[in-house]
């Protein structure tokens, strides 16, 4: 029974859809500890030691990655002086889901949940905070976002979320009703799990858990786009890879020609996949470009970016420049492109090659337009790993099914350091119960039976 | 409509509280309200048959032998009679988590009835009378009286039925079947129809029994030995068992067997249909097992005695209601038993049972005041489910007489709260029987804290003496105590210590830390610290355990205390009795209806009714709001 719970609960409070700002509204005991973690003012204050129905300046940063999400205003109201009665904070975002849904995120991962729909009013309610004439609307909102919460929820499992989960489930309601079978009945033969199978079952359940957190992550990338940057010394052919992508596959193009910008940001889109191609050609040519690199703005593109592509020029030969951008940039996903095989070859292939082995490696003439086709595969291959197939892979991108599959994992990672400590089954048993529950919220609840039932067709028992 | 009833005389004393049945449920039943001071008439079809086993002789097991710790702490008599009485005892599941620690023991049958017969007899605010009830007396929806067979009214305030197996008791053997309760008692033919005309559903359920044999016709030497372990007792109160103990025999069914069964399945009632009533999947015949799991090669057969002046052998394992003479041949297929001779055949039996979602919480009936119901008859099966019930039903009867609220132990209390709760939100399907992975909160509820948990609710009922309170507080001193001792004691790592903790095989010291980080190390034990602190607190063994319980697993106990406080905010939401659901029209239909038929005392109960959804406890919780706040502005 999760949202009975006198916990602390979060959701954007502005309807769906793309509007100039959008609010995420916090709201329980711990709303303003769990602020103060993701929210950095510009005025230095903590949330903390705010006053109450004051508004901050600042930064949403999810402290784990370091990434600033948003710039945002932080209004601080203490209970029980707000909407529910309880703390609240809320923080105005800039609008459109994508911004929003990440500032949501990372208040759910220090320990906020999900508002369940109505939550906010009844809280209200229940706190004095509205009267008597208000509660049947309160009660209508209930049944009718419940409504349609449900029917959201419904096609969102179209396309097989919930079967992945379902399969995940049934794993952990097989191996718990194994381990349950033998805690209850311990004078019936049941064979127990060696060290190495019973880490192996789970194993099993771990994976599939990553595995969808990682689709969870490119159904995010879906909507933001991939941040792409082109690196490589002047006049390796970055302008011309761009123009030829751009040509081809032109999505959207937000660069006015003749401004002077630090960094280009142009749209293309890859069989569906948006990519957001940042180049930092063009600029400065005549610099040296390891100082561009060294400049923060470039730096920190860098950073956020989800793919590089590594320009060479066949006709160059590898310089110390290009080694030192190499030492910038090896640590995130890079394709490294040499570019011109139709010039005369002054590169040595073998030291590139063996300088360059831990990433893909492609020749390529943007002039005579050979070996694009296979660029563009790499960089698919790149972005979605493991070859997954993107027409049939499930999208988790909804911010709830996230939040369930974190809280999964998280459960699944204390089963593993439950068993890896030694400690006795029953331990183990608690946390599987987690998982199943988190998984649950998905595809609805597992209950006790479920595990029962189990027991009793797996297992042939009692005197 | 007030009824005519039928009597001849009515009885000279009216009592408070009448009892139907005396079995286990019905001991707990009328001892209890007995130790609160009110008279208590105790009423059996057969005296011979006070506190009988008539399925294993022992008690216990994970999760049952929790219960049987709880019925202790409360004030219970069953693990007291046990102790007094066993043959053999041990502890199940030792390497599996404190949790799950079962207390296993072989009863003496003979004995463990007379004890408790004996018991009764001599409380004296308890008359024990063999007498077959008949008919239940209720006026203007009141109990008022019990009516028996030889035509006395017997009058009492409250009436307790916990009837188990007896309500039109039948009796299946292979093709031959006939009426009568377990143990080829003479069965309740009557009381069943008294039930239907006051207006409660009944069911009907089946359970079973394998065959009993004579110890001089087994041959041990090809079957395994099991032991019983010293020093344990059921009883937080017991002096440490060191009797001499009786031991159980293993043995396995094989190809032969099987081939024997599937043979003759189609004369197995369950196959010829002549059986309609639920059994138990947990405690399957061995015709079932054979039939539904046939890739098994063999199943266990253990044999257990009945008890010291007897040479009969209840077989477990083999639970069937065959034809006996299938019954010999499959006997004679298994190693040990090959000139096995029945004393008793094996046999299914079906009874009436009562629907548990009719009761409350407190085990009244919702549609008869002062009527009250435990064990079997509530669609449970075992001795502990039973007998934690009855002592519940009783203490409830009782309470009700002191215009109190009634006791109910919630599902982070007691292992008999989750038993309950279960039964009257969500019913049962087939005999229910206890199981640990029921619970929650199996963390908390382990059997060796049942005392910690529980024994103060016991002593202000007046159902604990004082001696055995003063010496709980004591424990629970000690247990602070030495938890205090293990937190502040600081252990330095000097090159003797780092010595010692090499040799226990355990990680070592870099800075100085307090004993109870190191007791925290799965590889190190309480005695262990005795060389890193010599002033450690020298205490029992179950003070031992306790605090080390504590310690170890301190993290996920301290989780689990902290989800039964959100847990409990919802519990302590009571519904108003005076709810009409009917009125709830925002409510989805199958919720109201579902809410209609339990009445759930609390918004937590009703959020475990299967077809209650949160946005329904949403909905209830605000209408309750609405009508706390309308009944606010009227004063």
């Amino acid at each position: 029974m999760n949202n009975l719970k006198e916990d602390t609960i979060a959701a954007i409070a502005t309807p769906f859809g793309t509007s100039g700002t959008g609010k995420v509204r916090i709201s329980g005991p711990q709303a303003i500890d769990i602020s103060s973690k993701v929210f950095e003012a510009s005025s230095c204050i903590d949330l903390k030691n705010a006053d109450s129905h004051t508004a901050h300046h600042g930064y949403i940063v999810d402290n784990k990655s370091g990434e600033t999400l948003d710039e945002v205003l932080a209004i601080v109201m203490i209970s029980p002086r707000s909407f529910t009665g309880e703390n609240v904070v809320e923080f105005d975002c800039h609008g459109g889901m994508v911004p929003l849904e990440s500032v949501l995120e990372v208040v759910l991962k220090q320990g906020a949940r999900m508002a369940e729909p109505g939550e906010f009013s009844r809280r209200a309610f229940m706190n004095n905070k509205l009267d008597m004439a208000q509660a049947e609307a309160i009660i209508d909102i209930i049944n009718s976002k419940t409504e349609k919460s449900l029917t959201i929820a419904v096609e969102q499992l179209k396309g097989g979320l919930s079967q992945k989960v379902n399969e995940i489930k049934e794993k952990v309601v097989t191996l718990l009703a194994h381990l349950e079978a033998s805690i209850d009945f311990p004078e019936d033969e049941i064979k127990g799990f060696s060290f190495n199978q019973l880490k192996e079952r789970i194993d099993s359940i771990e994976k599939p858990i990553k595995r969808l957190i990682k689709t969870a992550k490119q159904g995010k990338l879906y909507q933001e786009g991939i941040k792409t940057v082109i690196v490589g010394k002047p006049n390796v052919g970055k302008s011309s890879l761009l123009n030829y992508l751009l040509q081809e596959n032109r999505a959207i193009v937000t660069d006015i020609p003749g401004t002077t910008r630090d960094v280009i940001e142009e749209y293309i889109n890859l069989n569906g996949i948006p990519l957001k191609i940042i180049d930092t050609a063009g600029v400065r040519e005549s610099e040296n470009l390891v100082e561009q690199i060294g400049v923060k703005k470039t730096r920190d593109s860098l950073k956020k970016a989800d793919l590089v592509l590594m320009m060479l020029d066949v006709s160059q030969g590898l310089t110390e420049e290009d080694i030192k951008v190499y030492e910038l940039i090896k640590k995130q996903p890079t394709i490294v492109v040499v570019n011109k095989t139709d010039l005369e070859k002054q590169i040595n292939l073998d030291r590139t090659e063996k300088k360059f082995k831990e990433h893909p490696l492609l020749y390529i003439s943007v002039k005579e337009e050979e070996g694009l086709e296979e660029l563009k595969n790499t960089i698919l291959e790149e972005i979605l790993h493991d070859n997954i197939n993107v027409e049939n892979d499930i999208m988790v991108t909804k911010v709830r099914h996230r939040e369930a599959l974190n809280n999964a994992h998280d459960s699944i990672k204390k089963v593993k350091k439950s068993f890896n400590n030694g400690v006795p089954v029953d331990f183990l048993t608690i946390d599987l119960k987690d998982v199943l529950f988190y998984l649950g919220t998905i595809t609805g609840e597992t209950v006790t039976d479920d595990i029962i039932d189990q027991i009793f067709s797996d297992f042939c028992l009692g005197k | 409509m007030a009824k005519d009833y039928n009597y001849n005389k009515v009885f000279k004393k009216k009592y408070d509280i009448i009892v139907i049945g005396a079995g286990h449920a019905g001991c707990e039943a009328s001892l209890a309200p007995a130790r609160m001071g009110f008279d208590v008439l105790t009423m059996t079809v057969n005296l011979d048959h006070v506190a009988f086993m008539p399925c294993n002789p022992s008690l216990g097991g994970p999760g049952k032998g929790h219960i049987v710790r709880e019925i202790d702490a409360l004030g219970g008599e069953m693990a007291i009679n046990m102790d007094e009485t066993m043959i053999q005892i041990r502890m199940l599941n030792t390497t599996k988590g404190p949790a799950v620690h079962g207390l296993r023991g072989q009863a003496d049958k003979k004995k463990y009835h007379q004890r408790m017969k004996q018991i009764l007899e001599e409380k004296k605010n308890v008359d024990l009378k063999q007498e077959i009830a008949e008919e239940l007396v209720v006026k203007d929806g009141k109990i008022k009286g019990v009516i028996t067979k030889t035509g006395i009214l017997f009058k009492a305030k409250k009436v307790v039925i916990t009837t188990g197996t007896f309500l039109q008791g039948k009796v299946i053997i292979g093709e031959a079947t006939f009426n009568a309760g377990p143990n080829q008692q003479y069965p309740a033919n009557e009381l069943s129809k008294s039930l239907v005309n006051i207006g409660l559903n009944l069911r009907r359920f089946k359970t079973g029994t394998p065959p009993r044999i004579n110890r001089r016709s087994i041959d041990f030497s090809k079957m395994h030995e099991q032991k019983g372990e010293q020093g344990l007792t059921f009883s937080f109160d017991s002096p440490p068992f060191e009797r001499e103990q009786v031991s159980c025999y293993l043995t396995y069914t094989n190809s032969k067997t099987h081939k024997i069964i599937q043979e003759n399945k189609m004369r197995t009632p369950l196959f010829s249909g002549i059986i309609d009533g639920v059994g138990p999947r947990y405690c399957p015949s061995i015709e079932d097992k054979v039939v539904r799991f046939p890739d098994k090669e063999r199943h266990q057969i253990f044999l257990e005695p009945e008890g010291e002046l007897t040479g009969e052998y209840y077989v477990s394992g083999l639970s069937t209601s065959l034809p006996e003479d299938i019954q010999y041949e499959i006997l004679n297929t298994i190693p040990g038993l090959k000139k096995a001779e029945i004393m008793r055949a094996g046999y299914a039996i079906e009874y009436d049972c009562l629907d548990p979602n009719d009761l409350e919480l407190s085990l009244q009936t919702k549609k008869i005041s002062g009527l009250y119901s435990a064990g079997q008859i509530n669609g449970t099966s075992g001795y502990e489910e039973a007998a934690g019930q009855g002592l519940i039903a009783g203490i409830n009867a009782a309470l009700s007489l002191q215009n109190k609220d009634p006791l109910i132990l919630d599902r982070s209390q007691a292992y008999i709260g989750v038993l309950i709760d279960e039964l009257v939100t969500k019913g049962t399907d087939e005999p229910y029987r206890m199981m640990t992975s029921r619970a929650e909160y199996r963390l908390i509820l382990r059997q060796d804290n049942a005392d910690l948990r529980l024994k103060g609710i016991g002593y202000k009922l007046g159902l604990i003496s004082e001696d055995r309170y003063q010496k709980f507080l004591e424990k629970k001193k000690d247990i602070e105590r030495t938890l205090k001792f293990l937190r502040n004691y600081q252990v330095t790592p000097t090159p003797e210590n780092k010595k010692r903790l090499k040799k226990l095989g355990s990680g070592a010291l870099k800075k100085p830390v307090v004993l109870a980080k190191l007791l925290k190390r799965p590889e190190l034990e309480y005695e262990d610290l005795k060389y890193f602190a010599s002033e450690l607190p020298d205490v029992d063994q179950e003070i031992k355990e306790q605090v080390s319980i504590q310690t170890k697993y301190q993290g996920y106990i301290d989780r689990q205390t902290s989800q039964i406080e959100q847990f409990k905010k919802m519990e302590d939401r009571i519904i108003p009795q005076s709810i009409n659901y009917s009125n709830l029209e925002n409510l989805r239909l199958e919720a109201r209806e579902k809410l209609k038929k339990i009445k759930p005392r609390s918004l937590g109960q009703a959020s475990r009714i299967s077809g209650v959804s949160p946005a329904d406890i949403s909905v209830l919780m605000i209408y309750i709001e609405q009508q706390e706040r309308e009944k606010d502005d009227e004063f």
